[in-house]
């Protein structure tokens, strides 16, 4: 038959360690990601379409609170991008479920977080990527930072944060729904929180029942944290107030959702 | 020796359906064995326990000693498992599919390298290792799946209905990549609801149904205690039905059953070959023109309906669940050498 290369004992298998596993799990992601153009391409246009209207269309009705609605806006909009990226991480980790991949991964000697684990951190590579565009189109279209290149850094490094603490919230959904369509159903949560909050208009203008939830879900802090840091100066017009107090709120956040869902996505995978 | 399946007692309900009955159940290494059942039958929930992706309600089941329960990360470097989907990722290549899963198994990127130069050897998928799996037939990606399963080197493999759906060209080749790799020392249990499969690859069937083990035996011993050889004339003629009738009947003690849609006598009998030329004789006598004359092992299809009391059917749907349990037949049957069960003996068209 065939010639053995190298000596194999059947079932002496050690199984790869949590990072390791980690690594080749989220490798497998996001080279399904970047061999398959029409998710790329289709992420990329659909973001550049909605801001495109909201620069353009809504542009011109929305008061910027003091600042052109230009810069009122793409700090929001590339904040809640990160919302929009995470609906397609529910539907992967659904038809993974599905399509029978993650019993595999879970039949196999590794740690079972690892599973969940490298799909947070393939997909949170996605995001970075896909941050990257929102933010050079934002420029494109007149965006303009007010404050320090440094300040602008950070703002992006807080998007990316962002992203990675919502990353568990869609994980769970994906467990939950079972399949891709449910799971994108269940995404559109996505909507409520970003339309109410602070990313494309300011909560002062809508009636006081929705300031209320606008004022207390985390994507207000968050844009405003954001939206604070590519101000500089200016933010105080804006905002009132300068970025740290939503910078600490919305890192607040971001720790509590990574704890809640991250807890919750890992039971929910655990339970057999 | 280690049984390497021992489950005992083992429960599983999913809310009101009772998957798993009791179900006992012991292997011992060095063989292929067939869990054949209907749909709904707990095969594949045995399965799934057995790769620890389900937690029994009750009872123990060990794989090569080790619970897989307590000690379910050992059983995982022990077992590979290929489902019932082939979970194959599309966009990368085999190659690239059976390395990952070799890294996953804990070996390092050389090792992986070289076992998944291996596995594509193994399973002669070298024309395709380096396209995306994307591109494969349905054929190609089950044994790419199966060489998934095989990339740790596992002691057991479990593979749940691994021809479902595939053309009969394909299910030929993925029996015999099952078969060369029982020979070269993988213990393998599969599920299937087809008897044929069963009967090609397996030395031992296990047949379950509503959660337990109905029988369990060789195909040899598991036709021979359902019932009586068979033999068949197929007659050119529907003229001559009746001269067959008396042919045979003068051959075995029962009374010969008629089809006259298909032109067919049949008639059970004990001691098989001799009767067959005596039939022979007979329907010459008889001058009787026939197509075929055979003499057969009951088909599972038949054992199966003879220990449960039901059809294999497909789905399970069937309002039908008077279990009609008989599985203490004639035991004094022939256990017969021969696993083959398809027409032991065929003369074709003798004519008076």
């Amino acid at each position: 038959m065939t010639a053995i290369t190298t000596p194999v004992t059947r079932g002496a298998a050690r199984g790869a360690s949590m990072l390791r596993a980690t690594r080749s799990v989220a490798r497998r992601t996001t080279r399904k990601f970047l061999r398959t153009p029409q998710l790329v391409v289709v992420g990329t246009i659909q973001g550049a379409m909605f801001l495109l209207i909201f620069r353009y269309v809504f542009g011109g009705a929305i008061n910027g609170g003091g600042v052109p609605y230009v810069d009122f806006l793409v700090p929001g909009f590339v904040t809640t991008s990160v919302l929009f990226v995470g609906m397609s991480t529910a539907a992967g980790i659904a038809e993974d479920l599905e399509q029978g991949f993650v019993d595999r991964l879970r039949s196999l000697p590794i740690p079972r977080a690892a599973v969940l684990a490298g799909r947070a951190l393939a997909d949170s590579q996605m995001l970075v990527w896909n941050l990257a565009i929102t933010v050079a189109i934002g420029f494109a279209v007149g965006f303009r930072l007010h404050g320090s290149v440094a300040a602008g850094i950070a703002a992006f490094a807080l998007c990316a944060l962002f992203g990675f603490a919502f990353t568990w919230l869609f994980i769970l959904l994906g467990l939950v729904a079972g399949n891709a369509q449910a799971a994108q159903g269940m995404s559109l949560l996505v909507f409520p929180l970003t339309f109410v909050s602070s990313a494309y208009v300011q909560v002062r203008t809508m009636p006081g029942w929705m300031q209320a939830f606008a004022e207390h879900q985390p994507i207000t802090p968050m844009v405003d944290a954001v939206r604070g840091l590519c101000l500089g100066g200016r933010a105080h017009e804006v905002l009132g107030h300068g970025p740290g107090y939503d910078v600490v709120s919305a890192i607040v956040w971001s720790a509590a959702l990574v704890v809640v869902f991250g807890a919750l996505a890992v039971m929910r995978f655990r339970r057999v | 020796m280690t049984a390497i399946v021992d489950a005992r007692g083992v429960t599983k309900r999913f809310g009101k359906v009772e998957a798993l009955a009791g179900l006992d159940l012991v292997i011992e290494p060095g063989q292929v064995v067939a869990l054949l059942g209907p749909n709904g039958a707990g095969k594949t929930t045995l399965v799934r326990t057995l790769a620890t992706l389900l937690r029994p309600d009750s009872g123990t089941v060990l794989v090569d000693g080790r619970d897989v329960v307590r000690e379910a990360p050992r059983v995982r470097a022990l077992i590979g498992l290929a489902g019932q989907h082939a979970a194959v990722e599309d966009a990368m290549t085999g190659r690239e599919n059976l390395e990952m899963v070799a890294t996953l198994y804990g070996l390092d990127r050389r090792q992986s390298r070289a076992r998944a130069a291996q596995v594509i050897e193994q399973l002669s998928l070298h024309a395709v290792a380096d396209r995306l799996a994307r591109t494969y037939s349905g054929g190609q990606r089950r044994r790419l799946d199966l060489g998934a399963s095989l990339a740790g080197a596992p002691r057991l493999l479990l593979l749940d209905e691994p021809t479902t759906g595939l053309d009969p060209r394909s299910r030929l080749e993925l029996w015999d990549a099952i078969r060369d790799l029982a020979a070269g020392g993988t213990d393998v249990l599969l599920t299937t609801q087809y008897l044929d499969e069963a009967d090609q690859l397996a030395a031992r069937i296990v047949i379950v149904d509503h959660g337990r083990v109905v029988a369990d035996g060789t195909p040899g011993e598991l036709k021979a205690r359902a019932g009586r050889d068979v033999i068949e004339v197929h007659t050119r003629d529907a003229a001559d039905l009746e001269a067959a009738a008396r042919a045979l009947a003068r051959v075995g003690a029962d009374e010969p059953t008629v089809d006259a849609p298909t032109r067919r006598v049949s008639l059970p009998v004990d001691a098989g070959t001799e009767r067959l030329t005596a039939a022979a004789r007979s329907l010459e006598e008889e001058r009787v023109t026939i197509d075929d004359i055979s003499l057969r092992r009951p088909t599972l299809d038949e054992v199966f309906l003879a220990l449960t009391g039901r059809v294999l059917d497909r789905d399970r749907d069937d309002p039908d669940d008077s279990v009609v349990a008989s599985t203490d037949h004639d035991d004094s049957a022939v256990a017969s050498t021969d696993h083959d069960g398809s027409a032991v003996t065929s003369l074709e068209r003798t004519s008076a």
